[in-house]
């Protein structure tokens, strides 16, 4: 059985929606972890999941990367474990360091809440393996501080390994057209790995299109790659 | 020990863009200013006791690089003073 930790900051809000997409999953046990008591051993992988950790005070994740559970999380990434950010989880992975670059406040200034269209652009990823390179996938976000910023060195970096998960583009996989990037992105980045290949941060929410009565699934793969590639 | 009140500065970097700073730049000309430019930042103020200023500086710089500013997308400078027995910031 795979066993994925759900981390659970003050302020987390999808912690729960984590759990229930991976019960689509066969094979998989998850538990919630309150970040003080965080303890990862013998776990596959970890989820930061969104939400507004300490409220966003300074910055969003910012507080929460001197938690103890953060400090477990780097531990268990060190070991080649595998973990997943998503929305406030990205930001909070990005401050403490476990990717680079940084989330700044989306460039329109206003909280973006709906479905947005990504590219697959590396599908070799543990969290990507069961989508296809260059496939268009609809998932939901819901943020305020998502404009994904890395210097031009760090851009290089990504780009030259592989190290871009996900961009944002219209349904028809087009860039550059109105509403494609719904926050500013730099390069349309919507979700990144570091350079091992073993985390991975994005701001859309997989967790909340994971099954058809929700009105889609295309998260749900997401879901399956991690449990594949942990086997 | 001494008291030092550090007035950390933040801002984001230049080649930041900072959506904050526009918005308010397009109001302050349709009051009719001619503005140039607008950047915003965040001032932090942090009131400590230390041994002495050397100390007092070194110690508000160490809180800057662990967490006051996020070196990616900020830089930030340090303004220190003395905080006299009984005043307050």
């Amino acid at each position: 059985v795979t066993r994925v930790a759900i981390l659970r900051y003050p302020g987390t809000w999808s912690e729960r929606d984590f759990a229930h997409a991976f019960t689509l999953v066969e094979g998989v046990e998850t538990e919630i972890q309150w970040h003080e008591d965080c303890d990862l051993r013998g776990f596959d992988a970890a989820i930061v999941p969104g939400g507004f950790s300490y409220g966003d005070y300074l910055r969003a994740g910012a507080i929460a990367k001197l938690s103890p559970g953060t400090q477990e999380l780097r531990r268990f990434a060190a070991e080649g474990g595998a973990v997943l950010g998503s929305c406030n989880g990205f930001q909070i992975l990005c401050e403490a360091g476990l990717l680079p670059g940084a989330l700044l406040r989306n460039a329109s200034l206003k909280y973006v809440c709906r479905d947005v269209h990504l590219k697959v652009e590396n599908a070799i990823t543990p969290f990507t393996r069961k989508y296809a390179r260059g496939e268009i996938i609809r998932i939901p976000i819901g943020h305020g501080d998502g404009n994904y910023f890395v210097d031009a060195e760090g851009l290089r970096r990504l780009e030259g390994e592989g190290q871009i998960a996900f961009r944002y583009t219209d349904a028809s996989g087009a860039r550059g057209v109105k509403d494609a990037n719904p926050n500013g992105s730099l390069e349309d980045i919507a979700g990144i790995t570091n350079a091992r290949g073993n985390v991975l941060g994005m701001m859309p929410h997989p967790e909340r299109l994971a099954e058809g009565v929700l009105g889609g699934e295309d998260g749900r793969r997401l879901f399956e790659s991690i449990v594949e590639a942990v086997e | 020990m001494p008291r030092f009140l550090a007035r950390v500065l933040i801002r984001p970097k230049t080649e930041i863009r900072d959506p904050q700073g526009e918005a308010i730049s397009r109001a302050l000309r349709s009051l009719g200013h001619e503005i140039a430019e607008v950047r915003t930042g965040k001032e932090i103020l942090v009131t400590f006791d230390a041994a002495d200023e050397r100390a007092a500086r070194e110690e508000a710089a160490r809180m800057g690089d662990e967490l006051l500013a996020n070196p990616v997308i900020e830089d930030y400078e340090v303004a220190l003073e003395p905080v006299r027995a009984g005043a307050r910031a």
